[in-house]
């Protein structure tokens, strides 16, 4: 008899389920559609983001490094040409945010900024103040050229879509994992598919690993799609190029993986298919909101901040954004990938506990 | 029958569920090249003693033979050379019928064109077509289809004709004798008397976890007839569904 070879068996569920996974519209849409829908709200909403009126006072200096900075954070528009009298009641009225006044120190490289802002725009005001601290430490102190330069790096490029992006691909990955291995396994145990799969020679391991080849291939496919887009559409910054979308393929691969624990789980607690979502939601909700997706979890009060610290997807979303906007390296984030590795630990140690093959 | 080699042994099976004894005891052999019928009511303990032989459960004591190998220790060579039709199994979602072969032959290790499986069963028309689409007589076609993939010595047919219209029955019956004629031993499970007295050699009435009576269909209606049983309505040389099929028409319809 013809020796029975596990990695056939394997292979032929990895790619009847990848053919399952592409015909299936619920798969699609979690993994690509959503996603695409908010990049494509967030990327319009910004192509600059939230966009700064700020008055040039009339005498400034305009060739200097500072304006030319300002300009390049793509939020802020420089209005020049009007007398000191337009602008005051432009100023009053809010339609412009702040002055800014450039002068060339005496004798010096340096430059000495004045700032001023407005009561009737208090909130761009604080993002200008932000903006111009990212770009100097102090915009008081006289900076050097050195310093300038120093901060551009982080300073001006910084994007929406380079924030939303990485959480969408987060969250992505996490409806996939979730979502998917959930309902897959529990309709292939309620429709006695692995029943009819356990009277042929086929191993249990060889249908988790086919299954999980499938689902990681295709949220791989879905992370790359949506990537690219980012990149060339709405110029998602990628640092290192193709090595750092390789990067973020990996730190996907993992987060994908731990997900599909929970996936595990509920398939195996899950009594049947409509109890599916309600229990997968209570899993990626809070995760969606609280993981940094959308807003950074600096922005939530103190005393919500532990709970955002405490789940799986904060962790990669804040590896994804270190290595695709900073240019980090994978080992650079070791700490992140501990944090999901623990996860991924203790998640598959209560996955095999619960999880149910008929 | 040429040959009386059983291929398949089963002595004092005993399958308990918690406070339920759902086989007690049953003994059967079921020899090579024949159609084996295990027959009787619902939870008389068939499909159980079926999936106990075909290695998908557990039982809590006897032994089972299967071409030599025993269902404790060689459970792996039993799944190679047996075919399992399972009563109300569904397929891989979102696949056709040409790609769910292919994953069969897959598990299997078989090699084998997924076209040709699906002539066998009459369904080429079909390769592109998904499982769910199928009528009730394909989507039985198929599944026998599918425990033909790795040509196995025995083929188990849970209750293959419920629900099926007497063409699509009779269009099964054929299929199955030319299974069994091409060499394949076939189990199969019926709730149909007329069905089993047509297709099997042999079969076994089960009734609460064990065997009541085991022969050919002629053997057991002629003891019946012998102990004096007569119908109480003279038999006519036809029945209700000669004049349906003849009526409706012998050929197969979908």
């Amino acid at each position: 008899m013809k020796k029975y070879n596990n990695l056939t068996a394997t292979l032929a569920l990895a790619k009847a389920s990848f053919r399952s996974i592409m015909r299936s519209p619920s798969a699609v849409v979690f993994t690509l559609a959503f996603p695409l829908i908010f990049i494509l709200v967030f990327g319009f909403l910004g192509g600059g983001g939230t966009r700064i009126d700020v008055g040039v006072t009339p005498g400034s200096d305009v060739n200097n490094p500072i304006m030319g900075m300002l300009k390049k954070t793509g939020m802020i528009r420089l209005v020049k040409d009007k007398s000191n009298a337009e602008f005051d009641k432009l100023l009053e009225k809010g339609n412009v945010d702040a002055m800014i006044d450039v002068h060339r120190k005496v004798n010096s490289a340096a430059y000495s900024v004045n700032v001023v802002y407005t009561s009737a725009s208090r909130d761009k005001g604080g993002i200008l103040k932000s903006v111009l601290n990212n770009i100097f430490y102090d915009k008081t102190l006289k900076p050097t050229v050195a310093e300038i330069k120093e901060s551009t790096i982080t300073g001006r490029e910084y994007k929406t879509i380079d924030f939303i992006l990485p959480g969408q691909l987060g969250f992505s990955l996490l409806s996939t994992g979730v979502f998917g291995t959930a309902f897959v396994f529990l309709s292939l145990r309620q429709t006695l598919v692995i029943k009819r799969f356990f009277a042929t020679p086929v191993r249990r391991s060889s249908i988790v690993i086919g299954e999980g080849i499938a689902r990681i291939g295709f949220a791989l496919i879905g992370a790359l799609f949506i990537i690219l887009i980012g990149h060339f559409f709405f110029g998602f910054t990628l640092v290192h190029g193709a090595l750092t979308v390789v990067n973020m393929l990996i730190l996907a691969t993992m987060g994908i993986i731990v997900f599909m624990g929970f996936g595990f789980i509920i398939s195996g607690i899950a009594k049947s298919e409509s109890m599916v979502p309600p229990i997968s939601n209570i899993i990626t909700l809070p995760q969606f909101l609280l993981s940094g997706t959308f807003f950074s979890i600096e922005a939530f009060p103190s005393w919500l901040q532990p709970i955002s610290r405490a789940l799986p997807l904060t962790y990669l979303n804040d590896a994804m954004r270190k290595v695709a906007f900073e240019g980090l390296g994978l080992w650079d984030v070791k700490f992140q990938i501990m944090i999901l590795l623990l996860w991924g630990i203790g998640i598959y140690a209560v996955a095999v506990k619960v999880f149910k093959w008929e | 029958m040429e040959t009386k080699k059983a291929i398949i042994s089963v002595k004092d099976l005993v399958k308990k569920y918690d406070d339920f004894v759902a086989v007690q005891g049953l003994s059967f052999e079921v020899y090579e090249h024949e159609i084996f019928g295990l027959l009787g009511p619902n939870g008389a303990g068939k499909t159980t003693t079926l999936e106990i032989i075909e290695t998908l459960r557990a039982k809590t004591s006897g032994e089972i033979i299967v071409d030599g190998f025993s269902v404790d220790k060689q459970p792996q060579d039993i799944k190679q050379i047996i075919g399992v039709q399972l009563q109300a199994a569904g397929y891989y979602p979102n696949l056709n019928l040409i790609e769910l072969i292919e994953l069969f032959a897959g598990l299997y290790g078989a090699n084998i064109k997924p076209m040709e499986m699906l002539e066998k069963v009459n369904l080429q028309d079909k390769a592109k077509a998904k499982y769910k689409a199928l009528s009730g007589g394909q989507k039985q076609r198929f599944s026998i289809a599918t425990t033909l993939i790795n040509q196995p010595k025995i083929i188990f047919l849970d209750e293959p004709t419920t629900g099926l219209d007497p063409q699509a029955r009779r269009n099964l019956w054929d299929l199955i004798k030319e299974i069994r004629d091409a060499g394949t031993t076939v189990v199969i499970t019926t709730h149909y008397m007329d069905e089993a007295e047509q297709l099997c050699d042999r079969v076994a009435f089960v009734e609460r976890g064990q065997i009541i009576a085991l022969d050919t269909p002629d053997n057991l209606i002629d003891q019946l007839v012998n102990s004096g049983f007569e119908r109480k309505k003279e038999v006519k040389k036809a029945n209700l569904e000669d004049v349906f099929i003849n009526l409706t028409g012998q050929e197969w319809r979908e």
